[in-house]
């Protein structure tokens, strides 16, 4: 089992005090498969993609990657999982201003250690970015910006990629382009996917789908 | 993982050039200014180690003419024989240079220069007949170089100075070794016409330059906190804006520990670099400033300082080592921040103003109980380190206030305000107020030194020129060279003149301090022109009774005396009758009597004298006395030109003052440059909206001129009252408790206003390429801010 999740919980203090966000969660992925997270706006699904990207950790319950329980590690544990083994796609792209296109696709394989020119050169090739390396993200379109997130976390060849809403700052057209090269890429990379998503649409695509609501899975 | 990090961090600065010139040039500027003021010190510091170690000047009790006259070297010879443990030293001037005679193995230990004191030195100077080592400053054909001895001076063994000097078996005193044997023949018995003057101990030149150096240590402190404001913004906006970048590197699975190392490691290497352009540009400032300071100690005080710079170790050290804790200081709150930013932190770099509005509490609480300590110290600090701890409790104060301040009055204005642009105006400037903090901070800084040590050097210029005039109040002075002139000058000029005052004088111990007692005769030039701080109802009618003694103020705070107490001078009682100002005297000085001086002392027979005549008649009787009676214009001095050259002496030592002043003020006026063309990119978001709403760029260009000035406005009202109780602390609290008297304080407000004028010109000037830059943005630049895909 790739991913598992068992009764995951987290609660957040907030100024009208303890709200629970997670309720005990339960799923799992298998390499290869793609999953999709829907639910309405607060039901949980960034948080609990999150906590399996090694961003936070939950209060009770498990999670693990490859048999490896997040809670368990500290800091640099979890660091390292980010570094090699899972890929996050943020919906804001989060790409380093100061680097150029070609350093910050390049960026996460050479922190990995897992850099693979062939593979990153083939990556920036059907992404559409070949003439854009040379520059800086601001001068890219959102669109743009999204192709070079995905590449970068493609780069490493990750185990798990996680993907919150990685179109949601995109027109229609260009989202259903991002999205047609991100699955096949995934997809020739074995990896499992798991994307958060409003878009039904989008969901239909994958090859499972789970509904949160209020914290649980509906 | 470390490589590609650094990069990505390191990134920052290449993409933000001006950050980082920012950075650099304020830790740099800050670095300059700091280890320049300490160079000057540090150099007038090892002069003065020189001149001690060849002269023990200050360190040993020394046997003197009461006469002034010299010593036959046949009394020297006696004294030895009879267990004295005495040596002779002879001075005189060859060729511009202060040449000194000494024995080097009678001298007392710590006496000859350290050069010296190994065993080829002094087999030199004893052996090698006629050598002569001199300061490396001093041109004397044949004279071996050596560095430990006192600029301006050289040294040589006695008999080949006597030679040198054509004074043969003529001593000028005689240094008396720390310790004596038991049983002694009295000094009365072996030569009565020597007297014993103690050492001054710790009124020694050093001390009395001490007061000097401290204005020069307390100004480059305050440069250097002006360039760590400057220092502080840079590192926080870089922090600010890399926030963003931060947390991707963390979610890309950087650990946090070495982010908080990598960018303490970048900081370090930039503090190195900007370290080492600090001490270069401090190295210039020095040079430029050194001979100015040299000049002043030299007139002022006495001393002797090079004029010229040496390169020392501990100076670069020391600038390094600042440069880097500045940098660790300006970044510690930042890097503190960003080890406990926990990961999903906004991503984005908050406003400004929210991050302020944070901690505007905090910071108010820590403003006001800063301010509190300054006020219950200004009520009881006494020395000079609690004088310093309120310095930096009263400054530091006022600028985390200062915000706080002017934050309430925007807010003021903005409520009073009608039209739609003053109102957008006074709300657009409130928000600015967090990103233009730091500089307003270095500017209130800035100015308020300025205005403390403006008005300190000019209450001292002030004082000084009252304390000349009660001084100086004789029209002519005249020095004789031996009592046998004396005695015919007097003939000579007393049918010419008003009256005759002779200076004569003695070392005593009053209240065991070391004191120089002169006698003075009753004439009204001193009735008319003396002050007092504090005095009895007819000081001097008690005076010419012989019951009173005036002294001055160091040996009354000193020795804790005041008007009305006891004291002894030998066996005789008198009671103090005033308390004077003494300015720049190290040592206890005290009036008595011409008559009771001549009954307590009557070996001491004056050489000097003040004449009293009419000015017309001043040229003429100088005249005379060249042609008539032999007098050598180098002992005729008229009063005039005493007082000129002590004020040009007096203005020279605030040559390096006044350039402090000009320096600082550029720095805070960078500080406000670098603010402003920081803050430019980050404001068009902010003024998009109202150029789209109609307002020109010209018009929002010039409203960016308008609300820096006016902020420059705000900031120098408040510099001024923090400027005077600056330099009512320096005066009051830092100048007594170091030197034992205080000085009245004045008001220069023709100063104030040109101090002003000058920072809201600098103001405008750092603004002005700024509002330039946002008048011309491009259009296209102002419609990004409306694209979706921003």
């Amino acid at each position: 089992m790739l991913l598992s999740a068992r009764d995951v919980h987290k609660t957040y203090d907030t100024a009208d005090g303890p709200f629970a966000v997670l309720r005990g969660v339960d799923l799992s992925l298998e390499g290869g498969q793609s999953l999709a997270l829907t639910g309405e706006s607060g039901s949980g699904k960034s948080t609990l993609l999150h906590l399996i990207g090694g961003l936070d950790v939950p209060d009770q319950g498990q999670i693990t990657i490859d048999g490896a329980d997040i809670a368990a590690m500290d800091d640099a544990g979890r660091a390292g999982l980010r570094r090699g083994t899972v890929g996050v796609v943020f919906q804001q792209f989060n790409l380093i201003p100061s680097l150029t296109i070609a350093a910050n696709i390049a960026f996460q394989a050479r922190l990995a250690g897992q850099y693979d020119a062939t593979w990153v050169d083939a990556l920036t090739d059907r992404l559409g970015l070949t003439s854009q390396v040379a520059k800086y993200p601001e001068q890219l379109s959102g669109g743009q910006q999204q192709r070079v997130a995905i590449a970068r976390t493609l780069a490493p060849r990750p185990r798990l990629v996680l993907a919150d809403e990685p179109t949601g700052n995109l027109d229609e057209d260009t989202a259903a382009s991002v999205m047609d090269v991100m699955l096949s890429l995934v997809a020739e990379t074995g990896a499992g996917l798991l994307m958060v998503t409003h878009s039904s649409a989008l969901a239909a695509r994958l090859d499972n789908r789970l509904h949160l609501r209020a914290g649980r899975i509906a | 993982m470390i490589a590609v990090t650094f990069a990505a961090l390191f990134g920052h600065w290449w993409r933000n050039p001006l950050q980082l010139f920012t950075l650099l040039a304020g830790l740099a500027l800050a670095t300059a200014l700091w280890s320049g003021v300490q160079a000057i010190n540090a150099e007038a510091r090892a002069s003065y180690d020189a001149a001690a170690a060849t002269l023990g000047e200050g360190q040993f009790d020394r046997l003197v003419r009461s006469d002034g006259q010299p010593i036959a070297q046949d009394t020297y010879i006696a004294l030895r024989r009879a267990g004295w443990l005495v040596s002779p030293v002879i001075e005189g001037r060859v060729a511009d240079a202060r040449l000194i005679g000494l024995d080097p193995l009678s001298a007392p230990g710590g006496l000859t220069p350290v050069g010296l004191r190994n065993i080829g030195g002094l087999q030199d100077f004893i052996v090698t007949s006629g050598r002569i080592f001199a300061a490396p400053d001093v041109a004397l054909d044949g004279a071996v170089s050596d560095p430990a001895i006192a600029p301006g001076t050289a040294i040589a063994d006695m008999g080949t100075v006597q030679k040198l000097l054509d004074r043969p078996n003529e001593l000028d005193a005689l240094i008396v070794g720390p310790q004596q044997p038991l049983g002694q023949t009295s000094l009365d018995q072996i030569a009565p016409q020597l007297s014993r003057q103690v050492a001054q101990g710790g009124s020694d030149i050093g001390q009395l330059t001490d007061s000097f150096h401290l204005n020069l240590t307390a100004f480059g402190l305050l440069s250097f906190a002006v360039g760590i404001f400057i220092v502080h913004g840079a590192i926080g906006l870089a922090f600010e804006q890399r926030r963003a970048t931060v947390r991707t590197l963390r979610a890309l699975g950087v650990p946090l520990r070495l982010l908080v190392c990598l960018i303490g490691g970048e900081l370090l290497g930039l503090a190195l670099i900007a370290g080492a352009i600090g001490v270069g540009l401090g190295y210039l400032i020095a040079v430029f400033l050194l001979p100015d300071v040299a000049a002043t100690l030299r007139g002022l005080y006495g001393a002797e300082v090079t004029g010229t710079l040496q390169l020392r170790p501990i100076w670069w050290a020391t600038g390094m080592a600042i440069a880097v804790g500045g940098t660790g200081v300006a970044a510690s709150t930042a890097l503190w921040k960003l080890s406990r930013m926990p990961l999903l932190t906004g991503a984005q770099p908050r406003a400004l103003a929210v991050i302020a509005g944070r901690g505007v509490k905090v910071q108010a609480a820590v403003s006001a109980g800063l301010l509190c300590i300054a006020f219950v110290l200004a009520l009881t600090a006494n020395g000079v380190v609690t004088g310093f701890v309120l310095l930096g409790a009263l400054l530091i104060g006022a600028a985390l206030g200062l915000p706080i301040v002017l934050r309430a009055v925007l807010g003021f204005a903005a409520n009073c305000s009608h039209g739609v642009v003053s109102s957008w105006f006074w709300a657009d400037t409130r928000q600015q107020l967090p990103g233009l903090s730091l500089a307003l901070m270095a500017l209130l800084l800035a100015m308020a030194a300025n205005v403390g040590v403006s008005t300190m050097v000019s209450s001292f210029r002030l004082t000084f020129v009252a304390f000349l005039d009660q001084r100086l109040a004789s029209e002519l002075y005249v020095t004789a060279q031996s009592p046998e002139q004396a005695a015919s000058l007097v003939d000579f000029v007393t049918p010419r003149v008003d009256v005759v005052l002779p200076i004569m004088s003695a070392q005593v111990k009053i209240a065991g301090r070391a004191t120089d007692v002169f006698g003075a005769r009753n004439h009204a030039t001193y009735r008319d022109n003396w002050t007092f701080l504090t005095a009895g109802k007819t000081p001097w009618k008690d005076v010419h009774a012989n019951v009173a003694i005036l002294i001055n103020e160091q040996l009354a705070r000193g020795a804790d005396l005041t008007v009305g107490d006891v004291v002894n001078v030998g066996e005789q009682p008198l009671t103090i009758a005033g308390i004077y100002g003494d300015y720049g005297n190290p040592i206890g000085q005290a009036i008595i009597a011409e008559s009771l001086f001549q009954k307590l002392f009557p070996d001491v027979r004056p050489l000097r004298f003040g004449l009293r005549l009419p000015r017309k008649e001043v040229d003429e009787l100088v005249k005379d006395l060249q042609s008539e009676v032999g007098f050598p214009t180098s002992s005729v001095i008229n009063q005039a030109g005493i007082k000129a050259h002590s004020l040009a002496i007096f203005d020279r030592t605030f040559t390096v003052t006044t350039a402090l002043n000009v320096l600082t003020l550029s720095v805070a006026g960078f500080a406000i440059l670098m603010s402003l063309l920081t803050l430019t990119a980050m404001r068009v978001p902010q003024l998009a909206p109202a150029w789209a709403m109609g307002l020109t760029r010209a018009q929002l260009g010039r409203l960016e001129l308008i609300r820096t000035v006016m902020l420059a406005v705000l900031t120098g009202a408040i510099a001024l009252p923090l400027g005077l109780a600056l330099a009512w602390v320096l005066l009051v609290v830092v100048n007594v408790a170091a030197f034992g008297w205080r000085l009245p304080m004045y008001l220069f407000p023709w100063d104030y206003a040109q101090l002003g004028v000058l920072a809201i010109l600098a103001a405008g000037l750092a603004a002005l390429w700024p509002a330039l830059r946002l008048a011309r943005t491009p259009p296209a630049d102002l419609l990004k801010v409306f694209s979706n895909e921003r």
